[in-house]
């Protein structure tokens, strides 16, 4: 199946979609094919009727109920890019739950990181999670820890829906930079809409300046070290 | 000797370590308790969802007066509206009288239509000619033949067939393969018993209908727990952090399980594997079915 869905950039889909983004940017997932004919999970933003970005998938879940190792490609870089001076960053679902994805694009002086996902709806026991799904809460704290560690605006978006028995179970969302919830569009199908306001980045990297004092040279010189000492290491 | 299936039977009932761990006190199954609310949720727009992306509007289910089939009644009634799901009560002449009854009792408090299709004359007319038929092949026979009724019932009313079959049965083989095991859609595959007398509860279901012991009701005095040699409350523990949380079988007997119980229920959860999956197809070509011809049900729709 993926062949048969996998489109080029060029595509008229996308075409449409682009000529849409004129009036509004669209963040969109999708089935890529290279010219060497590899597949790759992945989003794109439409802006002003141009591709601004394109996103290629890192972590591909091949796990549990998961298998897109078997289909797809991984990507090998998580960029930030700039929209009208704002700095943007993509991830597609399992992105978000590495930490080292959302650092990256932090690193990178991102004010809004946005995330597409179809992350199947799952845990019903009552004591795993309030009155959510255990799904649901998971990333919702995932959602917000991001958003106020990387004092990043974070956009989320999931799939709503049945499939093969499976449901998505929505709870897009966007937290801003200090963590907490501006929208919640629980299990809505239809447009929600927040303001976002780049001066609450400033304050609250002005109140919390962890990006400041981040220093990256300590964790790549640390990085660095634990890879050369498995390497090193007892195999 | 299961619902049917001599051949699967991995349990000797008889067997001391296995009568019954905790069957002295209630079982605590608390850990086990779903948040019936968000389930009924979820399994309602699944239902509606997969019957309706395939042009279906309506529904049947062979109403046996049991916890599942009440259950799977209700939900269906409730995402297809009363009025587009036929309960069918399909009896043979020694069933027990409270099944009926109490599938009508279903029946009027989910207000979906019935109707009864007695099994008696085709069953005996069958085993007129195998006098010496056992139980079980009598019961899987029944079984498979309420199954054709439901399949034809459902062509009748342009509907799909309901599964009732619960996590528990699925996970022990306690059912009749192609009989009371095959449904279009079933939602109750991923909840153990004690959840779906749980979601049952949650449903406002016939008191009656929750409390009775579990029976298939295929001979007289039949009962689910002597038949397996376990309570449904004991086994649904185990499978949840066997099953659900992956804890081995070591560990399992730390946290108190009966070693031979555990054994027990896991050499039958391996045994029935195939009854979980379509015929195995001997492999011939680059790409067969099932193996390397791999698409989602729902393809296409």
């Amino acid at each position: 199946m993926v062949p048969e869905l996998a489109m080029t950039l060029d595509h008229p889909a996308i075409a449409r979609l682009a000529e849409a983004s004129r009036k509004v940017d669209l963040v969109c997932g999708t089935v890529l094919r290279s010219n060497d004919f590899q597949y790759f999970n992945a989003a794109i933003h439409l802006h002003a009727g141009e591709v601004a970005h394109v996103h290629r998938k890192v972590y591909l879940p091949t796990y549990g109920m998961f298998d897109e190792q078997r289909y797809f490609a991984d990507g090998d870089r998580v960029r930030m890019y700039e929209v009208d001076g704002i700095r943007h960053g993509i991830l597609v679902c399992e992105d978000m739950w590495h930490l080292s994805t959302s650092y990256l694009l932090a690193v990178q002086g991102v004010h809004v990181l946005t995330c597409i996902s179809a992350s199947p709806g799952r845990g019903v026991l009552a004591h795993a999670a309030d009155d959510d799904l255990r799904s649901v809460a998971a990333w919702d704290g995932l959602c917000r820890t991001v958003a106020e560690y990387t004092t990043c605006y974070v956009v989320y978006c999931n799939r709503l829906g049945y499939e093969d028995g499976v449901n998505f179970h929505g709870g897009s969302s966007v937290h801003g930079p200090d963590g907490r919830k501006l929208l919640d569009a629980e299990e809505e199908r239809g447009l929600v809409s927040v303001e976002i306001d780049m001066r609450e980045v400033q304050r609250q990297r002005v109140a919390t300046p962890l990006l400041a004092d981040e220093r990256v040279d300590f964790t790549l010189r640390e990085l660095r070290r634990i890879v050369d000492e498995q390497v090193d290491g007892p195999y | 000797m299961a619902r049917g299936e001599t051949e699967t039977a991995a349990v000797d009932p008889d067997d001391p370590a296995l009568v019954l761990e905790g069957s002295h006190e209630p079982i605590d199954t608390g850990e086990l308790e779903v948040n019936a609310g968000l389930v009924e949720s979820i399994l309602v727009g699944f239902i509606r969802d997969e019957l309706t992306r395939v042009g279906f509007e309506k529904a049947v289910v062979g109403l046996s007066g049991g916890v599942d089939s009440s259950v799977s009644a209700a939900l269906a009634a409730r995402a297809l509206g009363p009025e587009n799901v036929l309960g069918v009560m399909m009896p043979y002449r020694t069933s027990s009288a409270a099944s009926l009854s109490d599938a009508e009792a279903v029946a009027e408090v989910t207000r979906i239509r019935t109707t009864v299709v007695e099994i008696s004359p085709q069953i005996d007319a069958y085993f007129e000619r195998f006098p010496d038929a056992d139980r079980t092949r009598r019961g899987n026979k029944m079984a498979r033949e309420r199954m054709t009724i439901l399949y034809d019932m459902s062509a009748v009313e342009k509907a799909l067939v309901i599964g009732t079959s619960n996590k528990t049965e699925l996970l022990l083989g306690y059912s009749t393969q192609f009989g009371d095991s095959a449904s279009a859609v079933n939602p109750l595959g991923d909840l153990y018993k004690t959840q779906v007398w749980q979601l049952a509860a949650h449903l406002e279901l016939p008191e009656q209908v929750i409390s009775k012991p579990p029976s298939a009701d295929l001979w007289v005095g039949q009962s689910d727990e002597q038949e397996l040699g376990f309570a449904y409350s004991a086994v649904d523990r185990l499978l949840y952090h066997l099953v659900d949380r992956r804890v081995g079988i070591d560990e399992l007997v730390e946290m108190g399980h009966d070693r031979g119980f555990v054994e027990a229920v896991y050499r039958r959860i391996r045994v029935n594997q195939y009854k979980r999956r379509l015929p195995v197809i001997a492999k011939l070509g680059v790409r067969t079915i099932d193996r390397d011809f791999r698409y989602p049900r729902d393809w296409g729709v």
